[in-house]
């Protein structure tokens, strides 16, 4: 009866939660793009003198504005750029003259296989790096290995990138730098991507590693690890049934933030290998003043991010039923 | 538990790098040799843009588009004017109506024919555009009317004379009214558009229904790269074949089996003046600027010694437009340039701003190189860099700034498309240009009968422009080619385009 209980308000407490996640990324997205349409609107350039150049008039360019429609108030822009947002109809590009949702699919697609393999990889690499890190603590290699950490957390992903694209691009010739081969020809593609997505996993992955040696060694330290060990359970069998558990959330939390930045660092790997994604376009956009594909992209990676927050939280609920409410209602930790 | 995962991971990371699960295999290279009748052309530009040629403006775009568009005529290599979908014409005593016979059997790229129809639609769109993004002919509002007495006859009358009419001629004839030219071109070139995929690739394809000889190439890929920089990587890494557009520095580091064919940029690189300001209002501080700087050393410094030292808003490819001896009416003279600064009220000199775009580094490079060789004369000049949508919004439009290193090319091949811009009335004279007598010879020249008189009066125009200092003239950039070994048949014209139907491989 009792447990019947919990577990209604559990649900209500769930569905809330749902309910106000949901709301706030709604609130987080009209505020990203409408920050985003201010902000453009207020730079100078436009779209009208851009596509006449250096043959056209300011005559020219006035009627152009009037006939592209911007020369009417932000707000009036603003509210037809919703209005067909929430109607499905992304828009026509100002440069390109095609229907943005069709110019941003493959784009998208690009971007997504290159977050997706970077994000791969730092959860691949750093999960057993970190836990080598750890039992390294304090031994002779221990210096060596953290100053080459901190190295790795330094370099900054373009010039990896750059160094990557020589070694394996130019010397090895493993792929074409600048020359993307496009998502059908998988194999070549994934290639090319994988080098991108190495240069963007380096660093994080660096920064995970320190961090996940940082909370295991310790949680190592806590009494319950000696008591655990004092009855004779196995050092693995302590690290995996109670440490990880305890020193999961955090790293989880941090990597939930990781794949916010792989986004963000994909933009500038994304030039440096010629890759065309999402990032690309949108530095190209800002540069053409096209309004349509850049507020198209900066409410999809807006998104991305808000959804990654969502998911840490959902996660770690998984892990640590405690985090689920802000007050423990169930047991200690894993007894 | 520690090697389970260490054994994942390791499986992850070989996973997603191909051939690491073969072991010994050896990497395939990645881009094969290229195929006899296959061309892949490297570009710095995305051609983010509509691609119908009547709106289009940007230089790279329209350097795609020659190959896909021909007008009544088309120019040659030599300047020339050559048959194009017009066989021949005719042109009455008075010098007023043209009559244009359309070439037999020509069709457009959907093999539907072109008619003379479809030239007067054409003419008639640029001459008097009912679009605001077409961008109005002057030139071709001379028309007074247009007749088509059947479908392979044209006949255009103008009101005046006008020797210049012809080279207007070059515009693309398109199917009337056919409404996707902005994104799937249709014309009557060599080449056929196959597809555009945003900042990836531009296709093309020989149109095996052209009129004339066919070309050699049957596919041709323009790969669209970040920069030129990226470009050079992929040269080395063997994925292009053909790149126009690079600097001295970069052909310098050409794999071996590259060659850099050199031409001429064919655009007017200059400090420009924004007149109407202080104190670039008094022709005494122009022409003082004009003796400060060294356009030798210039070139020596920014372009390694390559480019063509040019006197005023005309370049060599013109011909007999291009008159040599202005390239040397300023020779550099710091002294004069003191002495003339003082008459003018600036014995101490003072400071400017020079406004540049900084997505093109030569021109940085330029304004760099200005501002060095200004400060011997007391000239304090203050590099801006601005983005390119910000420098047509405020310096080209706005008319906001003091001075500005960049290049001006022609949109056709008649001195007009240069000169006519400093005209004191023309919508696009950005640098506030006024003069009665420069505005007068404009007048005269467009009432001129006879080609050799109007030849005169530009040539003339050209001097006023130099006389009066109305910019401080620098050069006609170098333009190298880099062409891989066996490709044959490149031909440089005196306008910004690269002809893909010449093109051959050898054996």
């Amino acid at each position: 009866m009792r447990i019947h209980l919990i577990k209604a308000r559990e649900g209500g407490r769930a569905g809330g939660y749902v309910l106000r996640r949901l709301g706030a990324l709604l609130v987080t997205m009209l505020a990203v793009s409408f920050l985003a349409f201010g902000a453009f609107s207020a730079i100078s350039g436009s779209a009208a003198s851009l596509r006449l150049g250096t043959q056209g008039t300011s005559e020219q360019a006035a009627a152009l504005e009037a006939e592209m429609g911007l020369d009417r108030p932000l707000l009036a822009r603003y509210g037809s750029w919703l209005l067909g947002f929430f109607t499905g109809d992304l828009g026509t590009s100002l440069s390109y003259r095609q229907g943005v949702g069709e110019l941003l699919a493959g784009k998208a697609a690009v971007t997504l296989a290159l977050s997706g393999l970077s994000f791969a990889l730092i959860a691949a690499l750093s999960l057993p790096l970190g836990l080598l890190s750890a039992r390294l603590e304090g031994g002779p290699l221990d210096g060596l290995h953290t100053a080459f950490n901190q190295f790795c957390m330094a370099v900054p992903p373009f010039f990896t990138g750059i160094l990557l694209s020589y070694v394996f691009g130019i010397a090895l010739k493993l792929f074409t730098p600048g020359a993307f081969p496009g998502l059908d020809h998988p194999r070549q593609a994934a290639r090319h991507l994988f080098f991108a997505a190495l240069s963007i996993a380096i660093p994080r992955t660096a920064m995970t590693v320190r961090m996940l040696r940082g909370v295991i060694t310790s949680e190592l330290r806590r009494d319950y690890v000696r008591t655990a060990l004092s009855r004779g359970q196995g050092r693995g069998a302590v690290l995996r049934r109670h440490v990880l558990r305890n020193a999961l959330p955090p790293v989880v939390s941090f990597l939930a933030q990781t794949m916010a930045e792989i986004v963000a660092g994909g933009i500038v790997v994304e030039q440096v290998f010629g890759i065309p994604g999402l990032g690309r376009m949108l530095v190209a956009s800002i540069g053409n003043r096209d309004y349509p594909v850049v507020q198209a992209i900066v409410v999809m990676l807006a998104f991305w991010v808000a959804l990654a927050g969502t998911a840490a939280d959902l996660v770690n609920a998984r892990i640590d039923p405690r985090l689920r409410f802000s007050q423990a209602e169930t047991g200690g930790p894993a007894a | 538990m520690r090697k389970k995962l260490l054994a994942l991971a390791l499986a992850l990371v070989c996973a997603a790098l191909p051939g690491c699960g073969g072991g010994t295999q050896a990497p395939a290279p990645q881009d094969p040799a290229p195929a006899s009748n296959e061309l892949r052309v490297g570009i710095a530009q995305d051609l983010d843009d509509t691609l119908d040629p009547h709106k289009t403006v940007a230089a790279g775009t329209r350097e795609v588009l020659f190959n896909v568009f021909e007008g009544l005529v088309k120019p040659s290599p030599e300047g020339e004017l050559i048959p194009a979908v017009a066989e021949s014409w005719e042109l009455s005593d008075d010098h007023l109506t043209y009559t244009f016979h359309i070439r037999q059997g020509i069709t457009f790229h959907d093999g539907s024919p072109v008619t003379a129809g479809d030239a007067a639609w054409s003419l008639l769109r640029l001459a008097d555009p009912q679009e605001a993004d077409v961008a109005a002919v002057a030139a071709l509002s001379a028309i007074a009317s247009v007749e088509t007495p059947d479908a392979a006859t044209l006949v255009l009358t103008l009101s005046e004379p006008s020797p210049e009419f012809l080279s207007y001629l070059t515009a693309a004839v398109l199917p009337a009214d056919y409404a996707d030219q902005d994104t799937q071109p249709i014309g009557t070139g060599p080449f056929r558009f196959v597809s555009r995929t945003a900042q990836e690739s531009v296709i093309l394809e020989r149109y095996d229904g052209y009129w004339g000889d066919l070309p050699a190439l049957e596919r041709v890929t323009y790969r669209i790269f970040e920069n030129a920089d990226s470009i050079l990587l992929g040269i080395q890494a063997g994925a292009v074949d053909l790149f126009a557009h690079l600097t001295r520095t970069q052909a310098a580091q050409l794999p071996e089996d590259f060659l850099a064919a050199e031409g001429y940029m064919n655009l007017v690189q200059a400090l420009y003046l924004n007149n109407a300001v202080e104190p670039f209002n008094d022709v005494r501080v122009r022409q003082a600027l004009c003796y400060a700087v060294d356009v030798d050393a210039l070139l020596d410094l920014a372009f390694d010694g390559y480019g063509f030292p040019i006197g005023s808003s005309m370049y060599p490819a013109f011909g007999k437009y291009y008159d040599p001896s202005l390239a040397d009416l300023y020779p550099h003279d710091t002294e004069k340039a003191k002495a003339l600064l003082a008459e003018a009220g600036y014995p101490d000199g003072f400071s400017m701003t020079i406004t540049v775009p900084s997505n093109y580094q030569p021109h940085v490079d330029t304004a760099q190189v200005l501002a060095a060789q200004l400060e011997e004369v007391g000239v304090q000049a203050e590099i801006v860099p601005v983005e390119w949508g910000a420098w047509l919004e405020d310096v080209y439009q706005g008319r906001n700034f003091e001075s500005t290193v960049i290049g001006v090319d022609a949109a056709n091949m008649t001195a007009r498309a240069l000169l006519e811009r400093f005209v004191s009335t023309a919508g696009n004279n950005f640098i506030n240009y006024h003069s009665a007598a420069y505005d007068a010879l404009f007048a005269a020249a467009q009432s001129a009968y006879d080609d050799a008189e109007q030849t005169a009066i530009y040539r003339e125009m050209e001097r006023n422009l130099a006389e009066n200092a109305a910019n401080v003239y620098l050069q006609d950039m170098a333009d190298l080619v880099a062409v891989r070994k066996g490709l044959q048949g490149l031909q440089f014209y005196p306008i910004y385009a690269l002809d893909l139907s010449t093109l051959y491989w050898a054996e």
